[in-house]
């Protein structure tokens, strides 16, 4: 970090909510467009507060429903304007139609999405099945561990998604409650970096430009909407590169490192957790415990970009290890299918190596469900049993009452 | 509210309007006899006339499949398809980017502009009305105009809630043991008036003076408008292509499509028929009424009138009411 700026540097204790809401002060968007649901409720009244005190110059449209408030965001973006938003579980999938229509229209949309279980039955805590129902929307999606990554997050996903390279929206999810509800330490950065850091808009066709007009969102009949199609995948092959960019440029601007994923003691490992958001938290403080009682060498890999997935950042890391088992936790089910999302993409990136390691396929969390340290520890005794050869159950549920 | 200063600014005449531009490029694939396409030249006349540039997002349905199918556009003029149920809130996002940008100097133009919402009657009165109603509510700037064809037409003819008692549909079909759509069809311009938006009006193309007077106020109105427009369908009508206007002109004089607006509150009948014709009228011009004139159904028509006469009560009611002196 410039040691101009360390100074400047405010240690604050905030909530995930509050870190993304002042993450949108800072990015000061041209549209808002929200509805609130719980657990992202708070987020919405940090950000209206900003509003009615003249914090913002952001023209803020409080809509009726998400599906409004992502149609909005639609209009707003195609329109030549900066526009954000923010959801939670239901919400997300009520947005679910204009999702896809954000990406395949390639607007810069960024949204913060706090993690929520979906209905029925109805449940307000935290899990990812939103975000992974919303996988294959064509958005990027990032996930953060904590309330400072949220906040960084999003700062990234303003340059990731308006690169002319990309252009796609970009989702940034945290975990209802735990990390949305959750006093932290945040470093919150000056607000003249922040400027700085995302610059101005680039304008791409803007619907508001009269003297040229432009036709957004035409019909695609057989003979060209395969070539869209085509498009959008290679848009999100080159947020790969973009998201990595990105983090580089942040850590020398600020001082914080973002990779694709975030390894933690797996140089050494025989064993490697894969976890998403939050949990990876807890997995961290598992890791240390095992090594310090009882010796066993475990390590971590964080996801941290989903969308586009870092198949060769896992393997590589895997691969640098002295791995003889993985154990792979989704927070989201995939009904009928073998383990969860997670799973199959990590499958997936061992199949690209031709390389076959065991796999343990663990489902936590749901509805908000408690992950403790010893469910953790009871996963990691699972992934040695298979590491040792012995059958182990393909899907295990921590903390179910059975 | 402010008043709609609306009595100096005149639409200059007929052969003057023509000699406009015209922002939908011929070419487009709706079908002979559309009442839509009509619907959005008068539109576009009004807007050249004051100096307006209209950026229009149209939900989906005829006008927008048939305007915009890639890599061909009909539209010389801003223009974006979002989805069906959306209108109203892609509309509020574009205007609320306009005002943004505006007031930090970054607008790409210094031109006036007007918004525009458009949608059938399946966009606007059934899977589009949260929509429409959350930005009638929130008061943005914006014109939402419904051309009414009475169905789902760019499908196939299925009900919607703007389809009228016993019209053939093909969801509600004519059949031994049915008449068509059993219920009566909403009242979207009231209810929308009901939202106590600044303006209000129902138009037809057939009385283009009336629709282009109503337009220029829509235009001249800051805040919310809603315009309910009537178009002749003539493939789901069943009805002549070359007899669209006579259609429409029929839908007008029997009161079937009362010519109203509600301007700040204040209801008035803008066009009142001297003798108005009887529903009979109206109806044997379209095929899909065309089982009501078998023997035994005559009370059908005389319910069809009944409900004629219902509304035209109401507003003239209406009328008295909002404009009777404290």
């Amino acid at each position: 970090m410039r040691p101009e700026l360390i100074k400047e540097v405010k240690y604050v204790p905030y909530s995930g909510n509050m870190a993304a809401a002042e993450a949108m002060r800072q990015i000061n968007p041209d549209v808002v467009a929200a509805y609130p649901i719980t657990p992202q409720t708070e987020l919405m009244q940090f950000f209206a507060d900003f509003v009615a005190n003249g914090l913002v110059d952001t023209e803020y449209i409080p809509v009726e429903s998400e599906h409004s408030a992502m149609s909005a965001c639609v209009g707003a973006a195609a329109a030549g304007s900066r526009a954000m938003t923010a959801t939670a579980g239901p919400g997300l999938a009520y947005m679910w139609e204009i999702l896809g229509i954000a990406s395949g229209m390639r607007l810069p949309i960024v949204m913060t999405v706090v993690n929520r279980a979906l209905s029925a039955p109805i449940n307000i805590h935290g899990d990812q099945s939103d975000m992974m129902g919303a996988r294959d929307q064509g958005w990027i999606q990032i996930f953060s561990e904590n309330a400072e990554e949220q906040y960084d997050n999003l700062i990234q996903a303003i340059k990731i998604a308006e690169d002319e390279r990309t252009r796609l929206p970009v989702m940034v999810g945290m975990d209802g409650f735990v990390i949305s509800h959750s006093i932290e330490r945040v470093r919150l950065l000056p607000d003249k970096a922040v400027e700085e850091f995302i610059g101005e808009p680039k304008l791409m066709y803007p619907l508001l430009d009269v003297d040229n007009p432009v036709t957004h969102g035409p019909v695609a009949m057989t003979d060209s909407y395969m070539e869209f199609k085509r498009q959008q995948r290679e848009a999100m092959m080159n947020a790969y590169k973009v998201i990595r960019e990105v983090g580089e440029a942040f850590e020398e601007a600020f001082g914080r490192k973002y990779e694709h994923i975030e390894t933690y003691k797996t140089e050494d490992a025989d064993y490697i957790l894969i976890i998403i958001g939050s949990t990876a938290g807890t997995a961290k403080f598992v890791i240390d415990k095992l090594r310090d009682e009882k010796g066993i060498k475990v390590g971590l890999i964080k996801i941290r970009t989903y969308r586009p997935f870092p198949y060769y950042d896992v393997m590589d890391a895997i691969e640098a290890s002295n791995c003889k088992a993985v154990g792979v936790f989704d927070r989201a089910e995939t009904f009928g299918a073998v383990g969860g999302p997670l799973y199959s993409d990590v499958a997936t990136a061992m199949y690209l190596r031709n390389k076959h390691y065991p796999i343990v396929s663990f489902i936590y969390g749901l509805g908000g469900r408690d992950t403790n340290v010893y469910h953790i520890e009871e996963a990691v005794d699972k992934v040695m049993q298979a590491a040792a050869g012995k059958e182990v159950p393909f899907i295990n549920y921590l903390n179910l009452k059975e | 509210m402010a008043e709609i200063k609306t009595a100096e600014i005149k639409v200059p005449p007929l052969k003057k309007l023509t000699n406009y531009p015209e922002k939908l490029a011929p070419g487009h694939r709706l079908c002979a006899g559309c009442g839509a396409s009509i619907i959005i030249r008068q539109m576009y006349m009004v807007a050249n006339a004051l100096g307006y540039e209209l950026i229009i997002a149209n939900a989906t349905g005829c006008v927008e499949v048939c305007t915009s199918i890639y890599p061909y556009t009909s539209w010389r003029s801003p223009w974006i398809h979002n989805a069906f149920e959306n209108a109203a809130a892609t509309i509020s996002g574009v205007e609320a980017a306009y005002k943004a940008l505006k007031r930090k100097g970054k607008l790409p133009t210094d031109k006036k502009v007007k918004f525009v919402a458009l949608g059938g009657d399946g966009g606007t009165y059934d899977i589009g009305f949260q929509s429409l109603s959350g930005a009638l509510e929130r008061g943005h700037d914006f014109i939402y105009v419904c051309y009414d064809n009475e169905a789902y037409m760019n499908t196939g003819i299925q009900r919607s809630s703007a389809t009228p008692k016993y019209a053939n549909t093909t969801t509600q079909p004519v059949g031994s043991e049915s008449l068509g759509k059993p219920q009566h069809k909403k009242w979207m311009p009231e209810v929308a008036a009901a939202h106590g938006i600044p303006y209000v009006a129902q138009v037809a193309p057939s009385h283009w003076k009336d629709f282009m007077e109503k337009f220029k106020k829509a235009l001249l109105t800051e805040g919310p408008s809603y315009i309910n427009a009537f178009a002749v369908c003539p493939r789901g009508w069943r009805s002549k292509e070359e007899e669209g206007i006579l259609v429409t002109k029929m839908a007008v004089e029997t009161n079937y499509w009362p010519l109203f607006e509600v301007e700040n509150g204040k209801w008035r009948i803008t066009h009142r028929p001297k003798n108005p014709k009887p529903i009979e009228e109206y109806l044997r011009l379209q095929g899909r009424f065309k089982h009501l004139f078998k023997p035994g159904n005559e009370d059908k028509i005389k319910e069809l009138q009944e409900e004629v006469n219902r509304r035209w009560d109401w507003l003239n009611k209406m009328e008295e009411i909002s404009n009777r002196e404290e």
